[in-house]
């Protein structure tokens, strides 16, 4: 009855012998039992990690990349780079000899220059730009929702080798911008042909770039193939064959790795993670995630307004409980608006205390009485916050010994959203953020700071004190001189209470016990580049 | 006949532009807006929004938007999935014969089982086989799919390791598809094993989608077959001596086929529903879960288009059904 | 039970308890289908009781009583006789409540699409003619779909919830009454009685509801019990899917869906008892279905 294990045994018994034979060449090929489907291939016209994580980082590569399992960026495509002294000017220095991808579809002729890179920043920038409306609906999300629209003057090719770009006003966290996923370099010449052809929706279907991994098929809904790129400029890859098994059930991603069926996952169930730490078989790797859940009052409805009764709530909600029963036990109390990994953390600030009799009277005091209100559910999972619902749940009860009345409200995704940006919501919203680039600008003046209000800044709160340190921060460059600014801001913001911070969830990357150089990424990345297995 | 058949198709024509401005006006009225689902946490500006929308086509008036979509729709264009910018049509086909495999399975593990077992059932009417068989069928008439997948799970997979989890094969295999058909695949490409990984693979799905075909058809059968035995022709037949097993299998199983037949034909619209649940449960890259996603992601064309596909496909199964129906009883053909 | 003898029930002046006696002799021939009804009966009582059986509120979370498995097993209470869920709620009380939910959608989606259903198709059986087709058309329209995914777009269009979770199934359910009870008329039509009726000068919907209708009931009986189960059936499948009852609700659906991520790591008893429940009530109602329809009309023995 066993016979799929069989049968593994066989195939691996086949593999083996074969490669032996062959004098230890054994094709080697590593699974990733990704949670869902990539929405397409072309990095630029989507937002979702897993899209990222099977185009991005496997196909393609960009100017500068992230030190592997760090928010630090360094050489990628680009060799090297000078800034001028205004902080204006950008000049990257391409790397020679970087060869695109040979593939059933698409022979390359020339290697990597100045031309590809102007490309792949034109065709997300110019609307005159044949490839800027390619498919249906194009909109280039992640690129305009960083404000590069607003921030790219020009961008020239010096030489064959040297792209220099020009930006209107300072931009401190630049360079951390150029090595996000989103921004990867096409090959010009692959564009050029699927133009001629006619065919250019295929740039969406058929990659090619100078990444570590050469796309071989998609099935969709099913699995991704990949194999090792035998011209990458950082050496080839030790394993052969890459493949993504999507696998949407968390369970069930747990029961392939379990089986060996694939060698690494990403986020388990909080619930499995204990067993799956015991099992000899396999590891689990953890990190401090770059990201907050919280539970934005809206500021401007009463009797929020009130810094007492914030904090009153604050101090109500048992974050541990949070942390135990959404997260078992896997994530860390939030007492920040961002993560404690994050440069700028101040730890100084010392959290509301988790005191339900204080919290009563404190808002008896504030003259609150009978207090009802409503606590908006996300619902779906994100990785702060794996399931609003439940979490949701324990703050009613919480809420509810101190004599306040919640009623958990919920709407799909998009209309949540939506909804919860209104200037009159009603309620208070359970939401997060996943850092983009490891920059405290990212959260603090994307979240809180005045221009987000009737936006990203939930709270709706506008706090003068706040924006100001926030946005002096944003136009320094000297790295000291921001984290103070940002050190106070987190002040500022712990003593107004606009939100309760809930959470910091750590990431967990179980894998099986022979893979080895696989870098956690704090950006929540699954990147296989260096990886190799050793079963 | 072929009166028959035109009035038929007529109606049909008629019922699906019905379903083409149903399925169009459902997705309109589609609480949360599918343009700023595609800046998720980030914040769109309403610039860029109001010219996404446009482009999109959602700015035009609701009544042109549905004539443009219908002409579409009748040159065989049925949108482009505005989350993977795919066409829903290249989508569908890619994804149908996951989900027509595994419904096929489950159908045939129904009729295989279900015929043979009511069969049985209603010549030991009465005895403790028919009531246990009955009982099991009412059984398996009443359960909820979702858990009985799950249930096969925990058990059969993560308890005994019987069966894999998920997925249609062992990802040990590669081989491009040449039919969809991961069973007929497998075979044509030879490579040992590929073959039983794809059948391991399909039994727990099979069994859950089949069940409860399994027991209307069971139930079905036996019902038919004891109206049968019960006619004069029967009772002649037996009383001058035929052997049982004559009797049974060639007059009376073939009379009782004819309900059992329509029934066999209504469950293609349960197995598509099955599908649903079956397919998320098991991750079976099919039809049921596309939906089911698409549902979540407010994916507008997907949603509308796959509606149109599938009524369509019901729509001509159930025709079909008719038709046949009209060969095996001509009493029915004037 | 093909032997079984048609009673002559069909004339009309045959006493109302006569004909009661009547269905209860034959319904009670049938063990399985009086099984089923003392098994309703009780989760009738259950449902209606709950506050008073229930051993803990169905919210009530024990923060120290997280994922106890049932009484019996290794780490069991006696309090929680059927265990704990992931937030420290008592898994029997939450089933206890839950029959209230499962009981509650049963009815109102029932009596949404009979009383719907029958009014469509009385008026489509009775007039005919365009409005016949119109009607019929509309239903044929409904009947393309497959009924769960057209409750999952439905319940997506006005959002999830249990209320709106009823009210797309209900909608769904719809075509089969409006079909049933159209034939049913339009076969009573031409019999005597009706004639007579008209003769003596009775209106149109005094013929249409008090003449002909009452003597259509039995199907209409027997498809209410099947609606009632699959009414069950798929807002538990919502429910699972995320788009019915939301948490934390205590409907079994809803709970299945929220111990979904326990299928692999051995807490069984969270996936297992719900689905349980839900699979022994429609048991119960399927069963009390065959009894109905045996004792009811002989000659509805086809599913």
């Amino acid at each position: 009855m066993n016979t799929y294990k069989k049968l593994l045994a066989a195939t691996a018994l086949a593999m083996l012998t074969g490669g032996l034979m062959a004098g230890g060449a054994a094709a080697k090929t590593f699974v990733y039992c990704s949670e869902a489907s990539p929405e397409g291939f072309d990095p630029g016209l989507y937002t979702g990690g897993n899209t990222f994580d099977a185009a991005a980082h496997t196909v393609y590569n960009r100017l500068l990349e992230f030190k592997p399992g760090t928010t630090e960026p360094e050489a990628g495509l680009a060799e090297s780079w000078t800034i001028s002294d205004d902080g204006l000017q950008y000049t990257f220095k391409l790397r020679p000899g970087v060869k695109f991808q040979t593939t059933e579809w698409f022979t390359p002729t020339r290697e990597l220059n100045a031309d590809d890179v102007v490309f792949s920043f034109e065709r997300q920038w110019k609307t005159d730009n044949p490839w800027h409306s390619y498919v249906t609906g194009t909109s280039w999300e992640y690129f305009a929702g960083m404000g590069f629209p607003e921030l790219l003057q020009s961008i020239e090719k010096v030489d064959d080798m040297t792209v220099k770009f020009t930006l209107k006003r300072k931009e401190a966290p630049f360079l951390a911008n150029v090595a996000m996923p989103f921004i990867s370099i096409l090959s010009k010449e692959y564009a050029d042909k699927l133009q001629a052809d006619g065919k250019m929706n295929e740039m969406n279907q058929k990659p090619v770039g100078t990444g570590p991994f050469t796309f071989v098929a998609y099935q969709q809904d099913a699995v991704i193939r990949y194999k090792a790129n035998p011209d990458y400029w950082n050496g080839k890859q030790k394993i052969d064959d890459l493949v993504f098994a999507i696998t949407t059930e968390a369970s069930v991603r747990y029961q392939k790795l379990k089986a060996g069926e694939c060698h690494l996952m990403p986020y388990p169930n909080p619930s499995d993670v204990a067993a799956m730490k015991a099992d000899p078989e396999l590891k689990v790797m953890e990190q401090e995630g770059l990201n907050v859940a919280y539970l934005a009052y809206n500021t401007l409805v009463p009797p929020f307004d009130k810094v007492e009764v914030r904090k009153a709530l604050n101090m109500a909600i048992n974050k541990k409980a949070i942390v135990d029963g959404v997260f078992q036990g896997l994530a860390t109390p939030a007492k920040n608006p961002i993560p404690p990994t994050m440069w700028s953390y101040n730890d100084a600030v010392e959290d509301d205390k988790y005191d339900p009799d204080a919290a009563k009277k404190m808002l008896e005091d504030a003259g609150v009485k009978d207090l009802s209100m409503k606590i908006w559910a996300m619902p779906v999972a994100r990785p702060y916050m794996v399931n609003a619902r439940r979490a949701a749940e324990l703050m009613q009860s919480d809420l509810a010994k101190i004599g306040v009345k919640a009623e958990i409200v919920s709407y799909e995704w998009a209309e949540y959203l939506d909804k919860s940006k209104a200037k009159d919501r009603d309620g208070a919203a359970i939401l997060g953020w996943t850092g983009d680039n490891g920059d405290p600008d990212n959260f603090l003046d994307t979240l809180l700071g005045c221009d987000a209000v009737g936006g990203n800044n939930r709270a709706q709160w506008c706090n003068k004190e706040f924006d100001e340190l926030v946005t002096k921060a944003k136009e320094t460059t000297d790295i000291a001189e921001r984290t103070k600014l940002y050190e106070q801001a987190q002040v500022v913001f712990k003593k107004e209470a606009p939100w309760a911070t809930l959470d910091h969830s750590i990431s967990l990357v179980p894998m099986r016990k022979g893979v080895e150089g696989f870098h956690q990424s704090p950006l929540g990345d699954f990147a296989f580049d260096g990886v190799d297995i050793t079963e | 006949m072929l009166r028959f058949i035109t009035g038929r198709v007529a109606v049909m024509a008629l019922t699906f532009v019905g379903v083409s401005i149903i399925a169009f006006s459902f997705i309109r009225m589609l609480p949360g807006d599918p343009v700023a689902l595609l800046s998720g946490e980030r914040v769109m500006s309403p610039e860029r929004h109001a010219a996404i929308s446009h482009a999109l086509g959602f700015d035009r008036p609701i009544v042109i938007q549905y004539l443009d979509y219908l002409w579409g729709v009748l040159r065989g264009d049925f949108g482009t999935s505005i989350v993977t910018k795919q066409p829903v049509l290249d989508q569908f086909f890619q994804l149908f014969p996951a989900t027509l495999e595994l419904s096929l399975c489950a159908i045939t593990f129904a009729v295989l089982l279900g015929i043979p077992a009511g069969v049985f059932a209603a010549i030991k009417r009465g005895s403790f086989f028919d009531q246990a068989i009955m009982g099991t069928a009412l059984i398996g008439f009443s359960m909820p799919i979702f858990w009985w997948g799950l249930l096969l799970i925990m058990l059969v997979s993560n308890t005994l390791h019987w069966t894999p989890v998920s997925g249609r094969i062992s990802l040990l295999f590669f081989f491009p598809p040449v039919t969809g058909f991961m069973l007929i695949d497998s075979l044509i490409s030879g490579q040992a094993g590929a073959f039983k990984s794809a059948v391991s693979h399909l039994v727990l799905p099979t069994i859950v989608l089949g069940t409860i075909p399994l027991a209307v058809i069971a139930r079905q059968t036996r019902s038919a077959m004891l109206e049968v035995l019960s006619e004069d022709y029967v009772r002649t037949a037996r009383s001058k001596g035929l052997s049982p097993f004559r009797v049974i299998g060639v007059h009376a199983l073939r009379n009782a086929m004819i309900p059992v037949v329509t029934t066999i034909g209504l469950q293609v619209g349960v197995m598509l529903a099955g599908a649903i649940l079956t397919e998320t449960i098991f991750s079976w890259p099919g039809i049921g879960k596309w939906l089911v996603d698409s549902v979540s992601r407010r994916d507008y064309a997907v949603i509308q288009g796959a509606l149109l596909i599938i009524a369509a496909t019901i729509m001509l199964v159930n025709l079909a059904v008719d038709l046949l129906y009209g060969l095996i009883n001509p009493r029915i053909r004037h | 039970m093909a032997d079984t003898t048609v009673p002559g029930g069909t004339s009309t002046e045959s006493s109302l308890w006569r004909r009661i006696a009547e269905f209860w002799y034959y319904f009670s021939e049938n063990r399985g289908a009086v099984i089923g009804l003392c098994f309703f009966v009780l989760l009738v009582i259950i449902a209606l009781l709950a506050p008073l059986i229930a051993p803990h509120g169905p919210a009530d979370q024990y923060r120290d009583a997280v994922l106890v498995p049932p009484y019996g097993q290794e780490g069991g209470r006696l309090t929680f006789l059927l265990g704990t869920d992931a937030v420290g709620r008592d898994i029997l009380s939450r089933l206890i409540y839950g029959a209230r939910y499962s009981l509650f959608i049963g009815v109102i989606v029932t009596t949404i699409a009979l009383i719907g259903g029958i009014f469509l198709g009385v008026i489509a059986g009775y007039f005919r003619g365009w409005v016949d087709s119109a009607i019929m058309r509309l239903m044929d329209i409904i009947l393309a779909f497959p009924s769960l995914l057209l409750a999952l777009v439905l319940v997506a269009v006005l959002g999830p919830g249990l209320v709106n979770a009823m009210i797309a199934i209900a909608l769904v359910f719809q075509p089969h009454f409006v079909r049933l009870t159209r034939a049913a008329v339009m076969s009573e039509k031409t019999r005597d009685y009706v004639i007579a009726a008209k003769v003596s000068g009775a209106g149109h919907l005094r013929l249409m509801f008090k003449t002909i209708l009452p003597n259509c009931m039995a199907p209409l009986i027997v498809q209410a019990t099947l609606s009632f189960s699959n009414a069950i059936l798929d807002a538990a499948a919502l429910g699972f899917l995320g788009y019915g009852a939301q948490p934390p609700t205590p409907e079994w659906g809803t709970m299945l869906a929220d111990a979904r991520e326990f299928i692999s790591s051995g807490h069984w008893w969270v996936v297992t008892l719900p689905g349980l429940a839900i699979l022994i009530t429609v048991l119960a109602i399927n069963l009390v279905g065959d009894g109905l329809r045996d004792a009811l009309d002989p000659k509805l023995k086809r599913s």
